[in-house]
């Protein structure tokens, strides 16, 4: 969901014809191919012993999202001699989905060993269409002794048979302290007559209906048709009311940099990254009424042709050090817990602005939620393809306006 | 021989182009028509199931987008036009030697990203921006007037990105009318505006007639500029098409969308056509 700058303005150019692409390739197929998480298992045994090391691997991940120098993945070459193609295709989690799925529906591979997934609608269309390959468990070492006890025990992918973290983030609300005098601290904020016309809500339709649930009340874990009509409605009355200003893709950053935007729905990192590069003073705060959390997953397309390797990689960024650096360069909350320590004690040594930097995200109550924050934090509303059509049948009026 | 072979040729020569044309063009139509009438989702897959029911519950439900599209695209026509026609009669007769300059002028912004020119709007325009802010400080706007995020900055951004689809047709029109016409009317005791109404106006319409095809088509179908520079009142058919391919999932309605925006400008086109039909245009310029 964390998707960086301008990403709408590709989607907007190519999306379309991906769409027609789409419509045309999948207008009638679709073998849902439903596997159960043993059975998946024991074929994953097949799969993997029939798979030899290959020396090359190919990873597609969303913009921003890596150190900037790759230093990472050279040192993964350097120890491994595995070399890697690192792209930055994704823009979003549909628009890459109405790309691959075609493909891998006509028994096509996309080219891609790793790609970087969240855990939502998509998601677990992947794994239902089959379209992913369950990871080797036995090559995930790092993961099972570094990875934090919440990133292994996840409700959307239980036991991580399809994936592992990237990284996690959060859905809250951000704010423009130049216009908004009161920090904020409740869902009702986004609701407040005294911001309309400068409140951003998000154009995600996930995004959206978890905060519609917050705002009356409902767990979207465990929310119903009945909860998602009432959360929608009241939506609705937020919109009709000339609250909202407009429903925003990543550019509510500039919006609430602007000033266009007071108040908004925001990602932590984003809000994070942007007061560091663009010198902005926004604030963030999870809601206490709840907020939301995502995750950003690394999968195995199927007909992936280096899968060892890709497995050998996902590992490779579950050593400590490697997740630290890459949390010093991205800013989102690392599924390694031992991550903390060595970002403090690379602070310690760094000077200049460096150190500044990196004593911030050290301490950045973004990346390092409290026990509190988690507990507010939800995932989004459960879909699958059963409940798809009404779900998105009653929250997509609302951004459609 | 010959005669076979004369038969055969401009078949063989209009082969390539048939080709394409039922590649890129029929069957991708024939394809989203079939796809309009199934059910289904992604997992389970779409099925035909000649559900007509998915072009009314598509029209119910996205009417006001239809209607509003039409609407911006009509009203962004006629401001190319009202802006658009005086350019391309000052390149046209005023330009000189100069003429290939001022086209490319006016070509030139193509040069950079559609996207990108319409985002730099979006600073322009800003509440606090440089073109509101001062205005705003000096009091001579109230302190929540906003362009951005409004109708008016949708259909301003339309016009602006489609003005130069305008401007070369008329000024190809205009470029081609001999100057002497307009010195006999002239001599004829006609004013400058008797003139231009009478002769150079009449004589520029087909140029008018290609630029509101050209102008009017893709602006009613236009996503971009509602997405960056429109409000929550703003959405036009198109970014609901996107939506409903990419984040919906909901391939039927979108074909059912697409086909039905796609009769709706060709209706429309066909009955302009008739109505200002390209010969009658001919015509009147003769008279």
């Amino acid at each position: 969901m964390n998707a960086r700058y301008s990403r709408r303005a590709a989607l907007q150019l190519g999306g379309l014809s991906a769409a027609a692409l789409t419509a045309a390739a999948c207008g009638v197929q679709g073998a849902a191919k439903q596997q159960p998480a043993a059975q998946a298992e024991s074929a994953a045994d097949k799969f993997w012993k029939a798979q030899k090391p290959t020396g090359t691997v190919t990873f597609a991940n969303w913009a921003l999202y890596i150190d900037p120098d790759h230093q990472t993945l050279k040192d993964f070459t350097a120890k491994t001699g595995i070399k890697v193609t690192y792209d930055e295709v994704i823009q979003d989690d549909s628009s890459f989905f109405a790309k691959i799925h075609p493909q891998l529906a006509s028994g096509q591979s996309t080219g891609y060993d790793i790609m970087v997934i969240t855990d939502g609608l998509e998601f677990s269309e992947l794994v239902a269409l089959g379209e992913v390959i369950p990871l080797d468990q036995s090559m995930l070492t790092n993961f099972h002794k570094y990875a934090g006890a919440a990133y292994q025990h996840r409700s959307f992918d239980p036991g991580n048979v399809y994936s592992v973290p990237w990284a996690s983030g959060s859905t809250g609300i951000a704010w423009n302290p130049k216009y908004v005098k009161t920090p904020p601290t409740s869902i009702n904020d986004l609701w407040n007559p005294a911001y309309a016309g400068h409140v951003g809500m998000m154009s995600d339709v996930q995004e959206i209906a978890n905060f519609g649930l917050f705002k009356i009340g409902v767990n979207p874990e465990t929310s119903t048709q009945k909860d998602w009509e009432a959360a929608a409605a009241t939506l609705k009355q937020q919109r009709s009311a000339g609250i909202v200003r407009q429903y925003y893709d990543q550019s509510y950053i500039n919006a609430l940099s602007k000033g266009d935007v007071w108040i908004t729905m925001a990602w932590s990192g984003d809000i994070f990254q942007q007061n560091l590069s663009a010198g902005t003073n926004l604030q963030f705060t999870v809601p206490k009424e709840g907020g939301t959390i995502w995750t950003d997953n690394m999968m195995i397309p199927k007909y992936a042709a280096n899968p060892v390797a890709a497995m050998q990689l996902i590992d490779w960024y579950y050593q400590p050090r490697m997740a630290a650096t890459l949390t010093e360069a991205i800013n989102y909350i690392t599924p390694v817990p031992a991550v903390q320590d060595i970002i403090k004690s690379d602070a310690a040594s760094a000077k200049g602005s460096d150190k500044a930097t990196l004593e911030a995200v050290a301490t950045s109550p973004l990346v390092w939620l409290s026990a509190a924050d988690y507990a507010r934090l939800k995932n989004y509303v459960p879909i699958t393809s059963k409940n798809q059509a009404t779900f998105y049948g009653i929250f997509q009026p609302v951004v459609a306006g | 021989m010959k005669r076979w072979r004369a038969a055969v040729v401009p078949y063989l020569l209009i082969l390539p182009g048939g080709l394409w044309l039922v590649i890129f063009f029929a069957i991708p139509v024939i394809v989203l028509i079939s796809l309009s009438t199934q059910q289904g989702n992604i997992v389970d897959g779409f099925s035909q199931t000649f559900h007509f029911a998915n072009y009314a519950n598509a029209w119910d439900n996205y009417h006001d987008q239809f209607i509003r599209s039409l609407l911006y695209g009509g009203i962004a026509t006629i401001l190319c036009i009202l802006l658009g026609y005086p350019v391309a009669y000052w390149i046209a007769f005023r330009g000189g030697a100069r003429k290939s300059t001022y086209l490319f002028l006016l070509l030139l912004p193509f040069f950079v990203s559609f996207v990108l020119r319409t985002v730099s709007w979006q600073y322009f325009l800003s509440d606090n921006g440089i073109l509101l802010g001062p205005l705003k400080s000096a009091g001579i706007l109230p302190e929540n007037f906003r362009i951005l995020a409004t109708g008016t900055a949708v259909v301003g951004g339309l016009t602006y990105n489609y003005l130069p689809f305008m401007v070369l047709p008329i000024y190809v029109a205009l470029e081609r009318i001999d100057p002497r016409l307009v010195e006999a009317a002239q001599d004829l005791y006609a004013t400058r505006a008797a003139a231009f109404r009478r002769v150079v106006l009449p004589l520029s319409l087909p140029g008018l007639f290609a630029g509101v095809l050209l102008t009017f088509v893709p602006v009613a179908a236009d996503y971009v500029n509602a997405a960056i520079l429109g409000g929550t009142g703003n959405t036009m058919i198109g970014n609901i098409i996107q939506d409903e391919f990419l984040t919906v999932q909901d391939y039927p309605t979108g074909a059912a969308l697409s086909f039905m925006l796609m009769a709706i400008l060709l209706i429309g086109m066909f009955s302009y056509a008739r109505a200002l039909g390209t010969d009658e245009v001919l015509e009147v310029a003769a008279r």
